[in-house]
């Protein structure tokens, strides 16, 4: 009876004119009769009715059978719920006329979903779980709490079902879904169904949810499938087994040979697949794969597709560093397709690979060249952008080739593209020599001026960052760089007033003969009222204020120094910056007065030089006689007592509203300068006019208060490193890690921050520290040196804690103070300045520019380089790799070495009976594949291979050695430092492979 | 390898998101909150690359849609251009002439589509036709299994049972 109405229903709400939608054929009139019914649904009035559609129903028909359909409805929700359910398309269109507003509606609908996605039909449930996929993903709402009803609905024998329901769990589950160990059997059955769709469903889903557990219980069907007759299978579950072999390393053991079988079916599409997985796992750890290159070789000799091509020259890319004479076979190869191709993509792939692995390879790179400059000029900015990329890769080994495309370049410099200008920015960068700097800095100050302020920024900041590399290396004219900086300050769209501020300090602390320009610089900058007024600035003129206050006695007019710093519209500067003015303008007060009283009148430029004396003693010392001449120009209007009583004035103006300031630091630096003034000025005022005795009994006094301050504050300053803390050395009778033990455990727990909120102002290094959230897989639960590597991690984190190590210890007992200068200048210019002095006498013609040579920058040993971050290894990828070097070379070992050695010839053949070999291998791993303990059997018979030859590696490590340091002009990037600790690891195998090609 | 391919329409609505890297919902919703104030802004007749957190978003329009693919620093972008275009072809073979209303109404399938091309965040089927076909093979799949549950005398029968009950 109740089945009867509700067809009746439908046909009075059925719209007959409604055109039906063709494409997305949905045959029965239900499916459209919803999309009708929502506009009832969200109309206002009804918007507050518990059940509004089923109450519309009833305004329409009013009849009191429908009335009872209702109250039926309400108690067996299955049928009603799926006629009148809303379909994926209702909801979107629903979404799009937002009549109740978006976040309202979209609410409403995870409350229908919510009750729909628990109903036992399993169309029901389906629709409603495509709806909550279509809200999770495009408007991020939380989906988590179906990933039960997800399974159920992944149950149901129908393909739509699954379908659905993949996608679902594929978009939501992630490690930490409970329900995650529910699914393992629904995949396995899956992956085992006659349906290749089906199959290719669950991969699909594997691919993206899988995990230790998952990985390791489905390895056995992966595997079988590896092998499938239907290509569409097997292509995918060779894409698969990637991420199989990355969740759990040990599957290797299992797939690996049919991987490599797979390298040698003609099918284009498997083989572009197979050799994905190769050109991921090769980005790992390229050496394990070298035995493969024979393959790789005749793939790349023979393919047709350029997809397949790019892969592979991925994969040499990586190998050809690691065997030189590898490098020579495939050299030419890659050139000949380099020539031919007309697909940019390959052609720049191949050109990419020539930059990266085949710098040493003239003819090779100059090709490659010759296509960059192509694509340099070319008007596509894809190939601009991408050409200058190639030629940031080359710059590091072939500097020619960057400045042979200088005018392009500066050209792109301003293009409109801000990535291309960036990347061009930073080749220009690379160009930077202590020869061309000057040049290329006026340049490039040029074009930041023009630019907008974003880029001008970049500009600046990386010319900054050039310039002060290496502590200051490529720097002659410190006294250019330091105007420079002046002017960079100036350009108006500056923003870099914290690294301006740091290099003028950083300048004046280190290098001496720069200071009375650097002076000059400041005086400069303070004295311009309109620069306080940009708030970039104030850091620069903080820098300014210290410098004049510290070196004032460089300055040709300390009170002019005075006046800057006392003006007015420094009441807009922030007050921690007030605050150096204050004290600069106390430095600079003290130095006055000592000239004018202490010395008795002698003229500032005396004093001046004579405090130089010691400094001109250390540049004598360094073979330097020009700067006495210089330091000696400053010398300027002789401060007489007026001048000092109008300077006491000014003070007393200016700072006396400061004494109310609300800035602790301000008021109390005035106060001590207003303190300092009172004293003085009794005896300042008196020796204008007054007896003699008098003025000279308190002007001892004054005199010696000044000479006090004064003493104080011509104390020299150094700059400190960064590691001086460690340096100290530990008293007796401290422990420091005495409860610190159990920190490890303490700390277990949380997670701490990552590495890169430690950075030490390296910009470079906070980069490789970076990695992505989706990189930092998670580690293999058995491992056996969990402790040293929480240990290292903890080092690399807080290396500012941890004592250098090594040479610390030797020199912790007479560590100097860190403002010692002469110390300093001991501990390493001496060594290193006589180095610099002889190349320099050697070699007379080498700086001919230069007038004057480099003045001395103090340096720290072992201090100013970055501190170095203790390089961890990834215990991931050497578990995978060490599986693989397993397979790889343990089968290899079964031939013997010596046969092998005596028919270079026949090694094709060999190859391939070797395949033979572990093809039957392989098989007998099938059969009793699945339960753990063949594959435990088969992890001993290694580790027995592994004992024997250890003895052998040990033998022939001498020999490698000594072959690796007479060959060491093939450069061996490779961190081959993680392997020299496992002998198994030091291959031998490098001698034997290239057999195969040669 | 891929990391995610996301389609933004140009007034910054999210029309796909396939993610193939692990991401927590909270790093999705930044990551396409940051990308989209990366791409949308970048004029026309610019290149179709941008550095991001040091890996390279390729992107490309096509009408008011954004087609995005993040990969890895040495990975080809030329190719991924490649291999965006190839979607987009397959896409208006698959709709006929595809305009953004069908990837809003359809989102499913063009996931589908998408799961064809790509697996495991690597290009799977280079070919166009074979691509039609298999999703064709597919949709068929569906369509019976759909006749079947919606057909009209089915839901009766359906209806009768739980009056029954």
């Amino acid at each position: 009876m109740s089945s009867s109405s509700v067809v009746s229903l439908i046909k009075v709400k059925q719209n007959p004119k409604r055109k039906k939608n063709t494409k997305n054929a949905l045959p029965s009139p239900i499916q459209n009769f919803p999309r009708k019914f929502h506009l009832f649904y969200q109309s206002p009035t009804l918007k507050n009715l518990p059940n509004a559609k089923f109450h519309q129903i009833t305004l329409n028909n009013q009849t009191p059978k429908s009335l009872s359909l209702h109250k039926s409805q309400m108690s067996g929700p299955s049928l009603m719920d799926s006629l009148f359910q809303r379909t994926l398309e209702d909801l979107i269109k629903g979404l799009r006329q937002q009549l109740i507003g978006e976040q309202a509606f979209i609410s409403k609908a995870l409350e229908e979903i919510r009750k729909e996605i628990k109903s036992t039909d399993l169309s029901t449930k389906s629709t409603a779980l495509l709806k909550l996929c279509y809200l999770s993903n495009l408007h991020f709402h939380d989906m988590s709490f179906a990933a039960f009803h997800a399974l159920e609905v992944l149950s149901s024998p129908r393909f739509s079902h699954k379908k659905i329901a993949y996608h679902a769990i594929s978009l939501s589950f992630h490690d930490s879904t409970p329900v995650l160990l529910l699914i393992t059997n629904h995949l396995r059955k899956d992956l085992t169904s006659t349906n290749e769709f089906e199959v290719s469903l669950s991969l699909q889903c594997l691919s993206r949810i899988a995990n230790v557990d998952l990985a390791r219980d489905l390895t056995p069907e992966v595997f079988t499938l590896l092998s499938s007759n239907k290509l569409y299978v097997r292509k995918r579950a060779v894409a698969v087994v990637l991420r199989v072999f990355e969740k759990y390393p040990d599957s290797v053991r299992v797939c690996f040979k049919r991987l490599v079988e797979n390298l040698e079916n003609y099918d284009p599409q498997i083989l572009s697949a197979v050799v994905g997985v190769f050109s991921e796992l090769a980005c790992k750890d390229p050496r394990s794969y070298l035995p493969l290159a024979p393959e790789f070789y005749k793939i790349l000799v023979d393919s047709k597709s350029n997809w397949i091509s790019i892969k592979v020259l991925k994969i040499f890319a990586k190998l050809a560093p690691l065997e030189p004479r590898l490098a020579n076979r495939v050299v030419e190869p890659i050139c000949d397709l380099m020539r031919k191709t007309g697909a940019k993509s390959l052609l720049f792939e191949c050109v990419r690979t020539v930059v990266t692995s085949f710098s040493e390879y003239e003819s090779a790179v100059r090709l490659a060249v010759e296509k960059i400059r192509e694509f340099l000029v070319d008007e596509d900015p894809n190939l601009k952008y991408l050409g200058l990329h190639a030629l940031s890769i080359v710059a590091s080994k072939h500097l020619w080739v960057v400045s042979e495309n200088k005018e392009v370049l500066i050209k792109s410099l301003s293009d409109p593209d801000p990535n291309i200008k960036i990347e061009s920015l930073r080749l220009v960068m690379a160009m930077v020599s202590e020869h061309n700097v000057a040049e290329i800095s006026k340049v490039l100050v040029n074009y930041a001026l023009k630019s907008d302020p974003l880029f001008c920024n970049e500009i600046l900041g990386s010319i900054l960052s050039t310039c002060s590399r290496n502590v200051y290396e490529i720097i002659v004219d410190f006294d250019w760089y330091v105007s420079l900086l002046g002017e960079m300050s100036r350009i108006p769209h500056c923003q870099m007033g914290e690294e301006i501020e740091n290099q003028f300090i950083d300048i004046g602390l280190r290098v001496k003969d720069v200071r009375p320009e650097l002076v000059r610089v400041a005086r400069d900058l303070l004295i311009d009222p309109a620069l306080l007024g940009n708030s970039f600035l104030h850091r620069v003129l903080s820098a300014a204020a210290w410098v004049s206050g510290e070196y004032v006695e460089f300055s040709r007019n300390p009170l002019e120094f005075m006046e800057a710093l006392l003006q007015p519209r420094t009441s807009l500067l922030p007050p921690s910056i007030m605050a150096i003015y204050i004290q600069s303008a106390f430095k600079v007060l003290v130095f006055c007065l000592h000239t004018c009283f202490v010395r008795g009148g002698s003229t500032a430029g005396v004093s001046a030089s004579a405090s130089y004396e010691s400094f001109d003693d250390l540049s004598v010392e360094n073979g330097a006689d020009s700067t006495v001449a210089h330091g000696q120009t400053c010398t300027s209007a002789p401060i007489t007592n007026e001048s000092i009583v109008n300077l006491l004035k000014l003070v007393e103006l200016a700072l006396s509203p400061l004494l109310g300031s609300h800035d602790v630091e301000v008021q109390e630096r005035a106060r001590n300068l207003l303190g300092f003034v009172d004293l003085i000025k009794l005896e300042a005022l008196n020796s204008s006019g007054q007896e003699e005795n008098d003025s000279e009994r308190k002007g001892v006094e004054a005199t010696k208060i000044i000479r006090l301050v004064h003493d104080a504050f011509s104390k020299e300053l150094g700059p400190v490193s960064l590691t001086a803390q460690g340096k100290v050395p530990v008293p007796d009778g401290l422990t420091l890690n005495e409860n610190l033990g159990d920190l490890e455990t303490i700390c277990g727990d949380i997670e701490l921050p990552s590495s890169n909120t430690f950075s030490f102002g390296y910009p470079s290094e906070e980069k490789d520290v970076s990695s992505f959230s989706n990189l930092q897989i998670k580690e293999d639960s058995g491992q056996l040196n969990e402790s040293t590597s929480l240990l290292a991690e903890h080092r690399k984190r807080h290396g500012l804690y941890y004592l250098p190590s090594g040479k610390s210890e030797v020199i912790s007992n007479d560590y100097p103070p860190a403002n010692d200068p002469a110390l300093q200048g001991d501990n390493n210019d001496n060594a290193s300045d006589l180095v610099k002095l002889t190349a320099e006498s050697l070699v007379p013609k080498r700086k001919p520019n230069h007038s004057k040579p480099r003045p001395v920058v103090v340096k720290l040993d072992e201090v100013d380089e970055k501190p170095v971050a203790v390089k961890q290894l990834e215990s991931r990828d050497d578990s995978l790799s060490g599986a693989v070097r397993d397979i790889l070379f343990g089968s290899e070992d079964i031939l013997p070495t010596s046969s092998r050695s005596n028919l270079p010839n026949s090694n094709r053949k060999g190859k391939k009976k070797q395949h033979m070999i572990t093809q039957v291998e392989s098989k007998e791993n099938v059969v009793d594949d699945g339960n753990s303990s063949s594959r435990r059997r088969k992890d001993h018979s290694h580790g027995k291979e592994r004992r024997h030859r250890k003895k052998n590696a040990e033998e022939r490590n001498e020999t490698d050695r000594k072959e690796k340091e007479s060959s060491s002009n093939h450069p061996r990037r490779h961190k081959s430092r993680q392997r020299a600790e496992e002998p198994l690891k030091v291959p031998p195998q490098t001698s034997v492979i290239p057999d195969f090609l040669l | 390898m891929i990391h995610f391919v996301l389609l933004i329409s140009r007034q910054g609505k999210v029309r796909l998101t396939k993610w193939y890297s692990a991401y927590s919902q909270k790093e999705r919703t930044k990551v396409i909150r940051e990308l989209s104030g990366l791409i949308l802004t970048r004029g026309p007749k610019l290149c179709n690359f941008v550095e991001w957190r040091g890996l390279r978003v390729v992107y490309k329009r096509y009408a008011s849609l954004y087609f995005c693919m993040c990969i890895d620093e040495d990975d080809n972008e030329l190719e991924i251009l490649e291999i965006i275009h190839h979607y987009v072809e397959v896409l208006d073979r698959y709709f006929g002439s595809v305009c953004e209303l069908d990837l809003i109404y359809n989102f499913h399938k063009a996931y589908f589509i998408l799961d064809e091309l790509l697996i495991a965040g690597e290009l799977q089927e280079p070919s166009k036709r074979t691509v039609a076909r298999l999703v064709a093979a597919q949709d068929s799949l569906v369509e019976t299994a759909k006749e079947q549950t919606s057909s009209i005398t089915n839901i009766i029968a359906q209806a009768a049972n739980t009056a029954s009950l």
